[in-house]
């Protein structure tokens, strides 16, 4: 294919790209005009399931948002040229996520249009509260870094705002994390593993949305893979899949050692029906195990293997996040420890939750204004693109 | 049941001071005594504490007076379904190790620490300085992230758009909401609906009060029979205390 028709043919592409985000998109915000209009009796969601499907798709953005940095980080802070060439589009993709979750948590409101008081009142002890600065600071400093990493005479900036965006990260996570950790009267919730759970959650997830978002922008282009540089990345997803593995673990044993917390642990890992299904099938199985059988089997480092595993790995992460965030709420909270309780409120009982359409539509919603800001910002920002072979240059990884 | 309430008043008496006892002339009127009002437009008083003392032992299996006299009061729809709201509720419980059976009225519990005012970003969940703990309605964006603090399920989320107001309490779709103490009317001098309700009834099982004020019958009682708050582990110090649990 000649550069012009290409350059042709890619033009129409990215508008019927655009066109079809675009549909979700309004799609998404028409989900949350419906869910305004009649109140959330449309959801899925009742008094004991407070937080539904969007909260697992704002959840996963947020949290990838935030590890997609890592690819830029081992460039800029650690100085490793082949993730250096990956940072402006790290960076965008993070911006995108971000804004895709944070627009899916707010529609997802009961009083959508008063998102202005919660900046204007600022309540110190909240949890929440704190999340706002962190993450109008990671859109300050993602920017940041992006015009100095795509501004010639900023360069120099590089390293520092790298660090700076590096710890804003590990901080906005933790802070994700402490979300749950401090609901203290809740068992799925109250641990102090979840801060790191969701660090190295961030890592796993931010990378395999790296990989799937660069690996269909180089097959868009025509460009190929460095082998060399996809194998350290397709090693380092491993890694990752590993470590959310053993926090996983580490938290769930945690859980089973203490006495209040077993019951719920026997629901979610055994008892539970649709979620321990969801956590051993989805999330065990398919979406860490079965990955890292692809990047590991020496006979399947093929770039398609790891992007399935990349797909994979983010399939399971929703499995995994449904399951704590949902199964967190159905099993009743122990209010009368010793008693067997009922009630008209769900006392004692596994509450049920069906997900709507429109919480769908929500959740996918935010992937798509995700979606629009990545094509559109790499459109424009034409050097988002990381160049490897065949127009590659000196590296010296 | 009512020998019960008798021995233990009677006890109460007998350590209570002599003024108490003067009060005291008709111990059934103390249930509703204590509520003194304050004039309109000066702050709550951080010097009263206002709670209540729930006897389970009294409170009746299948009553549900203390509920439908709230929903009346506030103007919430009594509930039909998963998604609509509860101020109170009644919980009917089994001891796992007797099989002893009995039952209560589930509310807010006016915690001291309360979760719900921490984790709130946007200050619409308060404790007035009398440790009453509201929601303002006007500023509640309806994140749902106090209802996932409540260690007591104490608060809804209004899920459908509300038809009819009632003046004393402004309702709106998209916030949360729970037990107010029936501030409206603690404020005028009043207690609140469901503790008029169960006397009423007959069983006086919710017992109002000061929880700072030696002489009322709420700290004497607190002071002589066991009590126990819910979840005390969880060191909230609830403004609500029961007996028989
Ligand atoms: S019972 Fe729940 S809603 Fe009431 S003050 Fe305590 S934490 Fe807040
Ligand atoms: S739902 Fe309303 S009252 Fe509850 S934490 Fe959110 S803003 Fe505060």
């Amino acid at each position: 294919m000649t550069q012009k028709t290409f350059g042709q043919s890619e033009s129409r592409y990215f508008y019927l790209l655009v066109a079809f985000g675009l549909f979700i998109a309004a799609m998404g915000f028409g989900a949350a005009h419906y869910m305004e209009e009649h109140g959330h009796v449309v959801t899925g969601m009742n008094q004991q399931v407070v937080w539904g499907m969007p909260h697992v798709f704002a959840i996963f953005m947020i949290v990838a948002a935030s590890g997609v940095l890592n690819v830029a980080a081992i460039g800029s802070v650690f100085g490793k040229v082949a993730y250096k060439g990956r940072a402006p589009l790290a960076g965008m993709l993070s911006i995108a996520m971000l804004a895709g979750g944070l627009a899916v948590l707010m529609l997802d409101l009961g009083r959508p249009e008063r998102v202005i008081v919660a900046a204007t009142n600022f309540n110190p002890t909240s949890v929440f509260a704190w999340n706002l600065p962190l993450y109008s600071g990671l859109f300050f400093f993602v920017s940041l870094y992006m015009w100095t990493l795509l501004e010639q005479r900023m360069n120099h900036w590089v390293k520092p705002i790298g660090l700076a965006v590096f710890t804003w990260r590990i901080i906005l996570t933790t802070g994700t994390g402490l979300i749950f950790a401090f609901l203290v009267a809740r068992q799925a919730y109250a641990s102090a593993i979840l801060p790191p759970m969701f660090l190295v959650m961030s890592f796993t997830w931010g990378l395999a949305v790296f990989h799937v978002v660069q690996s269909a922008m180089y097959a868009w282009n025509g460009k190929v893979h460095d082998p060399a540089i996809l194998q350290r990345m397709r090693n380092l997803l491993g890694i990752f899949v590993i470590g959310t593995l053993y926090l996983v673990a580490a938290y769930h044993l945690t859980n089973l050692y203490f006495a209040r917390q077993t019951a719920f642990e026997h629901f979610i890992l055994r008892d539970g029906g649709i979620f321990p299904c969801l956590f051993w099938g989805g999330y065990v199985v398919f979406g860490s195990l079965l990955p890292l059988l692809l990047i590991y089997l020496p006979s399947l480092g093929k770039p398609r293997f790891v992007v399935a595993a990349s797909l994979l790995v983010i399939l399971g992460s929703f499995a995994l996040l449904y399951v704590f965030i949902i199964g967190g709420q159905v099993f009743p909270l122990s209010i009368f420890p010793g008693y067997e309780v009922s009630s008209s409120f769900g006392d004692g009982q596994i509450a049920s939750y069906h997900p709507s359409l429109p919480e769908f539509l929500l959740g996918f919603g935010g992937l798509a204004i995700a979606f629009l800001t990545t094509i559109i910002g790499v459109r424009v920002i034409d050097s988002l693109l990381p160049h490897d072979a065949p127009d590659r240059r000196k590296d010296n990884h | 049941m009512s020998d019960e309430v008798n021995l233990n008043r009677r006890q109460f008496l007998t350590k209570a001071s002599a003024a108490v006892a003067g009060i005291a002339i008709a111990p059934g009127m103390l249930l509703f005594d204590f509520a003194h009002g304050r004039p309109l437009g000066e702050p709550a008083s951080s010097t009263v504490r206002w709670g209540m003392l729930i006897d389970t032992t009294q409170c009746e299996t299948g009553c549900n007076e203390c509920v439908s006299a709230c929903s009346k009061e506030n103007g919430w729809p009594e509930a039909r379904t998963s998604t609509d709201v509860q101020w109170i509720r009644k919980v009917d419980l089994k001891q796992l190790s007797t099989g002893r059976q009995s039952s209560l009225p589930m509310m807010c519990q006016h915690c001291a620490e309360p979760p719900c005012v921490d984790v709130c970003p946007t200050n619409a969940s308060f404790k007035r300085a009398d440790g009453i703990v509201l929601v303002d309605k006007h500023r509640c964006i309806g994140c749902r992230y106090c209802m996932m603090a409540c260690p007591y399920k104490a608060r809804s989320f209004v899920h459908e758009p509300v038809l009819d107001h009632d003046s004393d309490m402004p309702r709106g779709k998209g916030t949360v909401e729970s037990c107010t103490l029936c501030v409206h009317r603690v404020d005028k001098g009043g207690t609140p609906a469901c503790v008029e309700a169960c006397a009423k009834a007959g069983h006086r099982a919710i017992l109002f009060g000061d929880l700072n004020d030696p002489n009322s019958e709420i700290y004497l009682r607190i002071r002589s029979v066991t009590t126990s708050q819910l979840r005390a582990d969880l060191g909230l110090n609830p403004g609500i205390s029961f007996v028989g649990l």
